[in-house]
């Protein structure tokens, strides 16, 4: 559970000496509790007690920086178990592995296409975030030759051999990014604990299946010194996935409800595994790891990493992201009212549309996408769709015609012809008697509404 | 010394203090016995360690819950049973639930010729009989359940009559003998008497007639299912509290908890999963906590992931449909069983497949099931 006022109170000194610049300690333990003011104010405290009360601050989950600069990414951060009690922070990154064993052109390509891949889904991009350089090989040599490939590349780094001496030889090169450190086990804990202290990086700590074991390292690691810590508790796939799922979940409850230190860390999750247990065809394992990272994203993965590079594969992933972490406590509806489109004049044609921030967007991509020119009235739904606005009565007869009154649009053209979309079929006589305007049914999907468009176009000449 | 430590020290020899004549005057009052209860539980050093090592112990975080999910059974009579929820826990770790999720496969009264093309290709020589289509749904595709929806009868699509209704619902109940989801148009009007015509010719055979809702006269639909002995499927939009008053109406019409599956509203995979997830999850959550109006099993109208365009529209850019259409229905449902929904309506076997997969692991205890060797692979993956 979150620090509570209170609990930050009795972590300070309690002199009210007023030096922080609050006239009480408890002033000063709410301005902490709202993020408003930082510990380090505090003049009246030791080293230690400030530790002690910087954790109690913290996240649940500790908030970690992988690369630096503008290849920086942060992972973990989260504060509740379940989406609707306040929002999840730093969506999940999606890591591409890339084998050292890969022939120097396919390499080249793979990250090529990784750093390039893009999908624009309302309004926003959405890409990928980091390559893992993986030991396929088990030879030190061709593991360097592969970590210099991408020293300049666009993305954070992740470098995968469980061999110190290997990683030691990587981290020469690129020790300064900032890379994540793939892995400690139990048999080489030591020698990659001493490098990530060595290199300032963060360390994975790779146990499968043994949350027992991986609590008694993570213990250690801690003890060690290290302070950035990700958690790697195994994927397994197929009959194994209620393992997995169970251990995620188990992880994360310990860290946000009882706050256990040794699993106060980001979760990572390899669906690429599914590529070695799987024994189907190229497509069904791409399908199998899509939905193997879905699964995991929706169970506490803080970071994954993926084999697949198919585009089909990712779309599905990165928009899973996407709704996972937008913010429950932000509307998701755009401001009623009326936009345009293109070049318009008096016999413009008039759109309607719902202020669902999803539906708006996927309309005027579409509306720019295809050139159009139309006048767009949205309607206030409270954010809700056009299926969902019309069973739950906010797409009303009466709402339309106060919107068309309100938008003035009457002004603005010489016709009073409103194209509704299909989903909105049903209101359509209720429209035009509130309004006394002639409503159009458009097409389902807005996809289809350049063309329908210009088909009305050529039909009035 | 500070005026606290002072009083610390007088009292440390003291066991009990008596305060005279004593008045206190304040705003804000906070007491802080904090100090004196650390003097007197020093601990000895052995306290402490035996306390260290308790700390470093992995116990799983196992919580008790007030409440559980009322057991539904679907299919009587001539039909297989099929049960649904009977969760009383949150997680498998805790308790894994008594039954699995089950799956049940889309089939219509008349060809639909909208249905995208990876799933028309599975049905297309069945689509003039859903006596056949379900058949070939339970046999070729394994499906646990089947739904018949009786779009035919919209208004606007054939018309059909409640008798003619009741006649495809015999010829499906003639065809399988699974359980069966009764779905109609989704005309507020005729959808009532339509289902009531459904239910009394499946009488006995323990359906579920979808749905009820407060933009109909749910009475009638719940009065067919009392009447012929089926469960309804209560659909709220998105809306806790919508779905408690819903439900608690339904209640009253005579229907029990062990008769209604609730289905919460599915947005797909990009158009609004998200408040799907939300509603679920504290739907779920209430019910363990103990509020009796939720404590029924979830349903999840997984076929709407065919609406969204990246599920079915040509673009070159985003790679074959083939392959997104199956994946956006597996994701949108799977995010949905994973927030605690019991029953699926799915359309494509592949979708159906894998989620039947992931499902049949939930009713296993942890730490029961033969796990491959993962430790190599880094090495092992292919390039």
């Amino acid at each position: 559970m979150r620090a509570t006022v209170m609990d930050i109170y009795r972590l300070l000194p309690k002199t009210n000496c007023g030096k922080c610049g609050e006239a009480s300690c408890m002033a000063f333990a709410t301005k902490l509790s709202e993020k408003e003011a930082d510990v380090s104010l505090c003049t009246q405290m030791t080293d230690k007690e400030k530790e002690k009360l910087e954790d109690a601050l913290a996240p649940a989950v500790r908030e970690i920086v992988i690369g630096t600069g503008e290849k920086a990414i942060t992972i973990g951060g989260d504060e509740v178990l379940y989406r609707y009690e306040l929002t999840f922070y730093n969506p999940t990154p999606l890591v591409i592995e890339v084998s050292d064993d890969l022939s120097d052109e396919e390499f080249k390509e793979k990250v090529q296409r990784v750093e390039e891949l893009e999908f624009e889904r309302t309004g926003e991009q959405l890409k990928l975030d980091a390559i893992a350089v993986r030991n396929k090989s088990g030879n030190t040599q061709k593991f360097v030759e592969a970590v210099k490939k991408v020293k300049d590349a666009k993305l954070a780094l992740v470098l995968c051999t469980f061999d110190p001496e290997t990683m030691k030889a990587a981290l020469e090169i690129v020790g300064d990014q900032r890379p994540l450190i793939y892995g400690a086990t139990e048999y080489n804990l030591q020698n990659m604990a001493d490098l990530a202290l060595e290199y300032d990086c963060p360390l994975t700590l790779f146990v499968p299946h043994d949350l027992e074991k991986m609590k008694e390292l993570s213990y250690s690691l801690r003890s060690a010194g290290i302070k950035d810590i990700v958690l790697d508790p195994g994927t397994f796939v197929k009959g194994g996935t209620g393992d997995t799922l169970d251990e995620f979940k188990m992880i994360r409850r310990l860290a946000v409800e009882q706050r256990d230190p040794d699993f106060r860390f980001p979760i990572m999750g390899v669906p690429a595994i599914y590529w070695l247990i799987g024994k189907e065809s190229e497509v069904e394992k791409g399908i199998r790891e899509a939905v193997t990272a879905a699964k995991l994203m929706n169970s506490y993965a803080d970071i994954l990493i993926i084999h697949g590079t198919e585009i089909w594969e990712l779309i599905p992933v990165l928009t899973l992201r996407q709704s996972l972490y937008t913010d429950p406590r932000k509307p998701q509806a755009v401001e009623p009212g009326l936009y345009e489109f293109g070049e318009l004049d008096e016999s413009s044609p008039v759109m309607l549309t719902t202020n669902f921030a999803l539906t708006y967007y996927t309309v005027e991509g579409d509306l720019k996408s295809g050139n159009a020119n139309c006048y767009l009235l949205v309607l206030d739904t409270n954010g809700r769709a056009v299926d969902v606005s019309v069973a739950g009565n906010q797409f009303t007869g009466k709402a339309v015609a106060e919107l068309i009154k309100e938008a003035g649009i009457e002004d603005k053209v010489n016709h009073k012809t409103l194209i509704i979309p299909g989903l909105g079929a049903p209101v359509s006589g209720e429209i035009e008697d509130e309004s006394g305007w002639e409503v159009l049914v458009g097409p389902r999907d807005s996809s289809a509404a350049p063309d329908f468009l210009v088909k009305l176009k050529q039909e009035a000449k | 010394m500070d005026k606290m430590t002072k009083l610390l020290k007088l009292l440390e020899k003291t066991d009990s203090i008596e305060i005279n004549e004593f008045r206190m005057d304040f705003e804000e009052l906070e007491l802080q016995i904090v100090p004196a209860v650390q003097q007197a539980i020093k601990k000895s050093k052995q306290q402490r360690e035996k306390e260290m090592l308790e700390a470093l112990k992995f116990v799983p975080p196992i919580e008790s819950y007030p409440g559980s999910v009322t057991e539904v059974q679907l299919g009587a009579g001539k039909r297989k049973s099929v049960y649904l929820g009977g969760q009383t826990a949150l997680y498998r770790f805790e308790e894994p639930q008594p039954n699995p999720p089950v799956v049940t496969f889309d089939v219509f009264d008349i060809p639909m010729p909208g249905l995208p093309k990876p799933i028309r290709e599975h049905f297309e020589d069945v689509m003039d009989h859903p006596g056949d289509w379900a058949k070939k749904a339970v046999k070729e595709f394994g499906a646990n359940m089947v739904t018949i929806h009786l779009i035919g009868t919209g208004p606007k699509v054939m018309d059909k009559t409640p008798r003619q209704a009741a006649h495809d619902i015999e010829e499906v109940l003639q065809a399988v003998d699974v359980p069966l989801v009764i779905g109609a148009s989704g005309d507020p009007k005729k959808d009532p008497v339509i289902l009531e015509a459904a239910a009394q010719a499946a009488e006995g055979e323990r359906c579920l007639l979808a749905s009820a809702n407060l933009d109909l006269d749910y009475k009638r639909v719940a009065k067919a299912a009392v009447d012929y002995n089926h469960a309804v499927l209560s659909w709220a939009i998105t809306d806790v509290n919508m779905q408690k008053t819903l439900n608690r109406y339904l209640m009253k019409e005579g229907l029990t908890p062990a008769d209604i599956v609730m289905d919460p509203t599915t947005c797909a995979l990009g158009y609004g999963i998200e408040f799907s997830i939300d509603v679920i999850t504290r739907t779920r959550l209430g019910a363990l906590k103990g509020d009796t109006d939720l404590q029924m099993p979830m349903s999840s109208g997984t076929t709407n992931a065919w609406g969204s365009r990246e599920a079915w529209m040509k673009n070159e850019n985003w790679g074959p449909t083939e392959y997104r259409g199956p994946i956006w229905e597996t994701i949108t449902g799977l995010t949905m069983m994973l927030c605690g929904v019991d029953i699926f309506m799915m359309l494509h076997p592949a979708s159906v497949k894998i989620l039947t997969e992931i499902g049949n692991t939930f009713t296993k205890e942890y730490m029961t099931t033969d796990l491959p060797d993962i430790s190599g692979w880094i090495t092992e993956l292919e390039n």
